[in-house]
This record gives C-alpha cells, structure tokens and sequence, in this order.
C-alpha cells in the first residue's frame, strides 16, 4: 500500500473539489441524473485521470494504493457535491472483493482496466429481499462441463446495467463462491430498476444456466466480501458525513438571508435549534466515519465495532438532516427544482445500501460482547 | 532558564518537599500537612507559574509553566496549575483591587478561604443580565439586599462572588456590578435547597441589608457583566462538567457495558426493541468520545473547534437516553425504591439527575442559540428589553 500523509490527503480533497466545483455541479448532477448510464463519462475519465477512480487498487495494478482513510476523505467531497458514477460499485466494492479474493490472475486481468476507469465492474450479491447477508444469496452454481453455470436471481446490483464485467456471489456445491460473468453471457437478463435515488443505477439480474467463470479464492469467499463490505460501508459513511455537512452548510446559508416577519429567519429559535441539532449530528457523522475508516486502516480489533457505529450513525445523520433541510427551507424545498430533495433521496439510498441502520445497530451491539 | 534546567529544578523541589501523604485531606490529622505543602508550594511559585512573583507566580511562559504543571503530575502532587485551575484567584488577579488582591490572592492559592458563587436568582436564570439583588453605595461600603440560589459550599464560604444591580437607570447589562461578598455576617442567611433527587447539593441565599466595603469591587461600578464574562471563561475552562453515574453504588461490570449487563441480568437482553435502544445509547457515549478526541486534535493543530460547544447537548440527550433505557429495561421493577431495590434507585436517579446537565449551567435551549449564533452564524433574536433602562424592564 501507498502511504499518504496529511498533506497528501489535503492535497488530494482539494484536488476533487476543484474538479466538482467546475464538472460537478447541480447542474452536472442533475444532467447525469436524467442521463441513462446516470453518470458523466467526461467527469469519469477525469476523476481516473486523478487517480480517484483507482484510489484503493494497488499501484502494482495501476491504482493509487491507497486505504480506508484516503477513501473516507475522498468520499466526504464526493458525497458534499451528489457526485454520480460507478465509483462505489467498481471502484470499492468490486475492486475490494477482488483484491481480498486473492485470484491474482483474474485482479491482473480486471483492475488495471478499473482503476484506469475504462472497465466497469460491479458485484452481483443479494437477492430480492436486499440483505446483504450469506443467506440472502440468491443465485446458485452448478458445474457445467469444464465450467459453470448459474441460476437465480441477484437484485440491488450497483450499476449492474452499465457494468463491463460482473462478479456474481453464489451459493455452490461446496458452499459460497465468487464467479466472473460477462454481462453479454447466454442466459443473463439484466433489467434496470426505477430508482427513487435517481442519481443511483441498480438492476436486477436474473440468470438461467449463465455460463460463468469460477474465481480462485484463497480465503473464505464471506471473508472476502465483508472486507469488501467494510470499505463500502466506510465509503458510504464519507459520503453521508460529507452530504450532511454540504446540506447543513446550504441551509444554515439561507436562513440567514431569507428574510420574513422583517428578520432573518435563522434568527427565529425554532430554526435556530434546529440547526443547532442537525451540527451535533453532522460532527457526530463525521467523527464516527473518520474513526472508522482509522480503525479499518489499522485492523484494529474494534474496526467491526468502529465500522458498525459509522454506518448507522451516519446513514441517521445524513437522513434527518436532509429531512430537516427541507422543513427549514419551506416551500422553496417542496419544488423539483430546488436541489433538497436530491440529497434526501440520496440519505434514503445510502441508508439502505449493504444493511440498514437497524441491522448495523444490532452488529454494534454484538461487537460490544452483547450477544442475544 | 533552559526546559531542561527548569524541569531539573522542579523536580529536585519536588523530591525535597512532597510526601504523598500531605494529600490525604480526608483525615483531619493530615489537614496540617496538607495546608504546609499548599504554603510551600506557593512560597515556590508553583502554584500559579504563569503569574509574576509579585503575586506569588514564577512568571514563566505557557511552555515552561506545562513543564512544571507536567512535574507536579508525575509525582501526583496537588497544587500547580492554579493559573489555570483557580477560578477565584484568576478573577480576582484579573478585575480585583490591589487592597483586594493583597488580602487574598495568597491564601486563595492556599485553599484556605472559602468560596461560592451568586449569580442566579429565583427571576434571573436563563436571562442573568436580568438580576434583581441590589447593591446601593453608602460611602466606602455598599448594603446589598436580594436573594440568590443554586449556590453551592455556601454555607462554609468566606467570600462569595456577587453580581449585584447598582444602576437601575441604565440597560440592564450596564447596571451589574461584580463584588466579593463577605458571607459570615449577619444580613447572609443561607438555606439548602432540596432538589427533586431528594438530595441538597446547593442553597438558597437571602441577603438583607449585608455589607460590602468597596475595595472589594472588580472592575468598575457598572462594569461587573464584563467581569462576569471573565469568571465564567475561567469557569467553563475548568469545569470540564463530569457527569454523575448511578447512586446506589450497586455492583457495575466491569467487564462488560452496564447497560448491556444490566438488561442480562434482568433477562431482557434478548428484546429486538430494547436492543436497539441500547446500541443507540452506548453509540450517543461513544459518539461523543470521538467528537471530544476529534475537537482535541484539531486544538493542537491551532484551528479552534466548534466541536466543544455540542458537548453539553450531547451530554444531555446521553443523560436522558440513558435514564429512559435503564427504566425500560426494568419495567414494573422502576416502580420501586429504596436500599432493597438498587437498581430502581439508579435509574430513577439517574432521570431525574439528567436534568442537572440540561438545565444546569445554562439550559439546552440557550445552548442552541449559542451554538445557533456563535458555531453557526445565525442572527441573534431581537431583545426586548436589551436598550431600556431596566427600572423600565417587565418582571415577573
């Protein structure tokens, strides 16, 4: 791995926030929303060009190196400005599962291409009931000949319609294990879903004897993707602290300039404190997403712990903040072309990806000792 | 003098002087000792490093004064780092007389003289500006009447520090005069105050007709808000407000979160809902752990934290939080009180004891115009009675 000081970090999140200042704007975002790929192939390439795209594949690979902490920076930016785009899904999660999957042959075939943006890969893992567990696989292995085939279904699948290669967690005769799939392969249907988030992509892909590709693993497959699972959930936790303060920040903005009853209406308590409430969660995000990506960087025994707090207590963060944003603003919120409602949306997404807050509260609670 | 010299000589002072029982102020047989190593230490300057020798200082700067602060601390010996600690001496050196200052600033280094503090009032709590306790000059004394509460250690005090109108033709802020208040005498009358724990932990304070000379003035007549406004930075620099736990002294794991352990040994660890409500509670402590580390680290780098402001909101809600889980997880058994039934005790304690930090040392809610105004930038609320003379203001 890299190492990166503090200044490269700085440098780094300056670096991004420049580029989203001038591509990734509301505008861009909104542009990128309405675009069938939901994502600005420009500001892509640009964010590979920086080394953001490859952020956590190995330089070895033709990434940058670096870990849980750098990641969190970066997606406190990304997160502030709705950045849209398969960071998340190839970037993180599958770039992570591949990496701790340990087929050097499929990672020296794959990342080079991710890291460099030029392939998007995505990871293929739950089912219909979206739990992101081991028993919610929804997609069997059989052998096929020399091969395999797969059967089932594997649904939430982050930008699973504009994935160049999918790996795809299934449930084989030896138990879990990891496939490669190629979205063009004989028997997979890969149907876009209607979002609410609409500046997320997911589909559902349904497979009928799909030829795939077996990946060697040299760890437990579940092992691989909780490692994966933990750097998307430290993303996610960037993401939402860095939401939740941009939100804070606009709103805080303009109730002290909206002027009614001849003052600022920041001045009035009722704002006031509710502003006051939404800092304390806003700080309480952040503390809790940079304390986790810290923990995970170290493997720390209570990275698990650290990783469970951050993604409850910022997937509440970034929602009642979002939430309350709009109340604050009034009816200036309630229109489409206000930008309120896209940060709510994306609260409402980010708090049901990989876990619920309810499922990552009772991990937390196993993490302390307290088994039921 | 070089750190390394200054750290030598410390030490060789301390190795000469301290003897760890000199701290053991819970005898009665080891006061003396107690008060000739409190002597020594000031006699040395330790006690305040940063403050000139005129007043008992080394007149060293913040470096070389952490230096013996950091001595005094590895041998565990009480006593240095008064010009941090000492709320009443830095007022006093601050705002107070040279008469003033001469009479006390040593034997309040000492810990010899008592102290409590007047400042809020039964019609003066969230508004303090709005006192109503009087101070009416009669030549080189000044005769106060009024009545004060949430005093604590009044009845031992020697001085208390009095906010006291003696102005009632200017706007309130610039009426408030700051004083040093001799609390044996006969116009001080003190009573406890039972608070709704049952416990007394303060009193009320009437004053009739009580005499202060007017060396013990701080700052100018009518300037004592701004005075206030010093004690209360030195107040809050220290208060660092720990939070009380359970009463009872009932056995706590130790091993495990008690929280956790309590709803194991009631049997409800199992319950989905009370689960939830438990990672939530610890997940407020921890939460506030690493705001109070994060705001920390960014001190040190120099960029001041806002961070700090949120802790007492934070402390609040844990507090309640905490409380209302406790009383969940016991269930009808939270009816009961009593040494039979320790565990009711604390959680019943503990929710009515949450609202010593909500309310006290200024409520909730004007901390979040605090934070509102000064974290956030919002604008201040107009204020009525902020202009007029206060003769004038609504009371009531």
């Amino acid at each position: 791995m890299a190492i990166f000081l503090d200044e490269d970090r700085a440098a780094l999140r300056d670096g991004l926030d420049r580029l989203l200042a001038d591509h990734g704007g509301e505008a861009a975002v909104r542009t990128a929303m309405e675009s069938s790929a939901g994502y600005d192939p420009d500001l892509w390439r640009r964010l590979a060009e920086m080394g953001i795209v490859g952020l956590i594949v190995d330089e070895a690979h033709g990434g940058s190196g670096a870990g849980p902490v750098e990641l969190e920076t970066v997606m406190e930016s990304a997160g502030a400005a709705l950045l849209c785009g398969p960071f998340l899904a190839s970037g993180v999660v599958a770039a992570a599962l591949l990496a701790a999957l340990g087929d050097d042959d499929a990672a020296a075939r794959h990342l080079p291409g991710m890291a460099a943006g030029t392939t998007i890969a995505t990871v293929a893992l739950t089912g219909d009931q979206g739990l992101w567990t081991p028993e919610a696989v929804g997609v069997r292995a059989s052998r096929a000949g020399d091969g395999w085939a797969l059967d089932g279904v594997a649904s939430y699948v982050l930008h699973g319609q504009n994935a160049d290669v999918i790996f795809v967690v299934a449930t084989g005769p030896d138990g879990l294990a990891a496939f490669e799939v190629d979205p063009r392969a004989a028997g997979l249907d890969v149907k876009a879903l209607p979002t609410f988030d609409h500046t997320l992509r997911l589909a559902r892909m349904t497979f009928a004897a799909t030829p795939a590709r077996r990946l060697a693993a040299t760890v437990p497959v579940w092992d691989a993707v909780r490692r994966a699972m933990d750097l998307a959930l430290v993303a996610l936790a960037g993401e939402q602290a860095g939401g939740a303060r941009r939100v804070l920040d606009s709103t805080t903005d303009y109730a002290r300039t909206r002027v009614q009853f001849g003052r600022a209406i920041g001045s009035f308590q009722a704002i006031k404190h509710m502003a006051a409430d939404l800092l304390l969660e806003t700080e309480s995000a952040t503390s809790a997403a940079r304390h986790a990506a810290a923990r995970l960087a170290q493997n720390a025994s209570d990275a698990a712990a650290a990783i469970s707090l951050a993604a409850f207590a910022c997937a509440d963060a970034f929602t009642a903040v979002t939430a309350a944003s709009i109340q604050m603003h009034g009816g200036i919120a309630f229109t489409w072309v206000h930008p309120a409602h896209l940060y709510l949306r994306r609260a409402r997404a980010d708090a049901q990806m990989f876990g619920t807050p309810s499922v990552h509260r009772e991990r937390y609670l196993q993490a302390l000792g307290a088994l039921s | 003098m070089t750190d390394q010299e200054l750290e030598s000589e410390v030490a060789a002072w301390l190795a000469e002087h301290w003897r760890p029982d000199a701290d053991e102020t819970g005898a009665d047989s080891m006061a003396p000792r107690r008060s000739a190593w409190m002597a020594a230490v000031v006699e040395a300057g330790w006690a305040a490093p940063r403050w000139p020798r005129e007043w008992h200082g080394a007149g060293l700067d913040d470096h070389q004064a952490r230096i013996v602060e950091r001595e005094f601390a590895k041998a565990r010996a009480p006593g240095s780092g008064q010009d941090r600690s000492n709320l009443w001496a830095n007022t006093l050196l601050a705002r107070g007389t040279e008469a003033l200052k001469s009479r006390l600033i040593a034997p309040l280094l000492r810990g010899e003289v008592g102290m409590c503090l007047l400042y809020s009032e039964p019609g003066a709590g969230s508004d303090l500006a709005g006192i109503r306790t009087r101070a009416d000059a009669n030549g080189e004394t000044y005769i106060v009447n009024g009545q004060k509460v949430w005093t604590s250690s009044a009845a031992t005090a020697d001085y208390g520090m009095l906010i006291a109108r003696t102005d009632w033709d200017v706007p309130k802020h610039q009426g408030i005069s700051f004083f040093f208040l001799p609390m044996k005498q006969a116009g001080v009358e003190v009573r406890p105050l039972r608070q709704i724990t049952g416990e007394s932990h303060f009193n009320e304070v009437f004053i009739t007709d009580a005499l202060v000379p007017a060396e013990n003035l701080l700052g100018a007549l009518g300037e004592g808000w701004r005075v206030l406004q010093t004690a209360l930075a030195y107040e809050r620099s220290v208060m660092g407000e720990m939070a009380r736990g359970p009463r009872s002294g009932a056995a706590e794991s130790k091993t495990e979160e008690p929280l956790i352990a309590l709803a194991r040994e009631a049997g409800v660890l199992a319950d989905p809902v009370l689960r939830q409500d438990i990672a939530r509670v610890l997940a407020y402590k921890q939460l506030n752990a690493l705001n109070t580390a994060r705001a920390k680290a960014d001190l040190k780098q120099g960029t001041s934290s806002p961070i700090m402001s949120l802790g007492k909101l934070a402390m609040s809600r844990i507090l309640h939080e905490e409380a209302r889980v406790r009383t969940a997880i016991l269930g009808a058994g939270s009816l009961l009180e009593g040494p039979a039934h320790p565990r009711a005790e604390d959680a019943n304690f503990l929710t009515l004891n949450a609202y010593f930090t909500s309310i006290g040392g200024g409520t909730d809610q004007i901390q979040r115009n605090i934070i509102g105004e000064r974290v956030l930038g919002l604008p201040k609320e107009p204020e009525v009675d902020r202009d007029i003379p206060f003769r004038y203001v609504r009371a009531g």
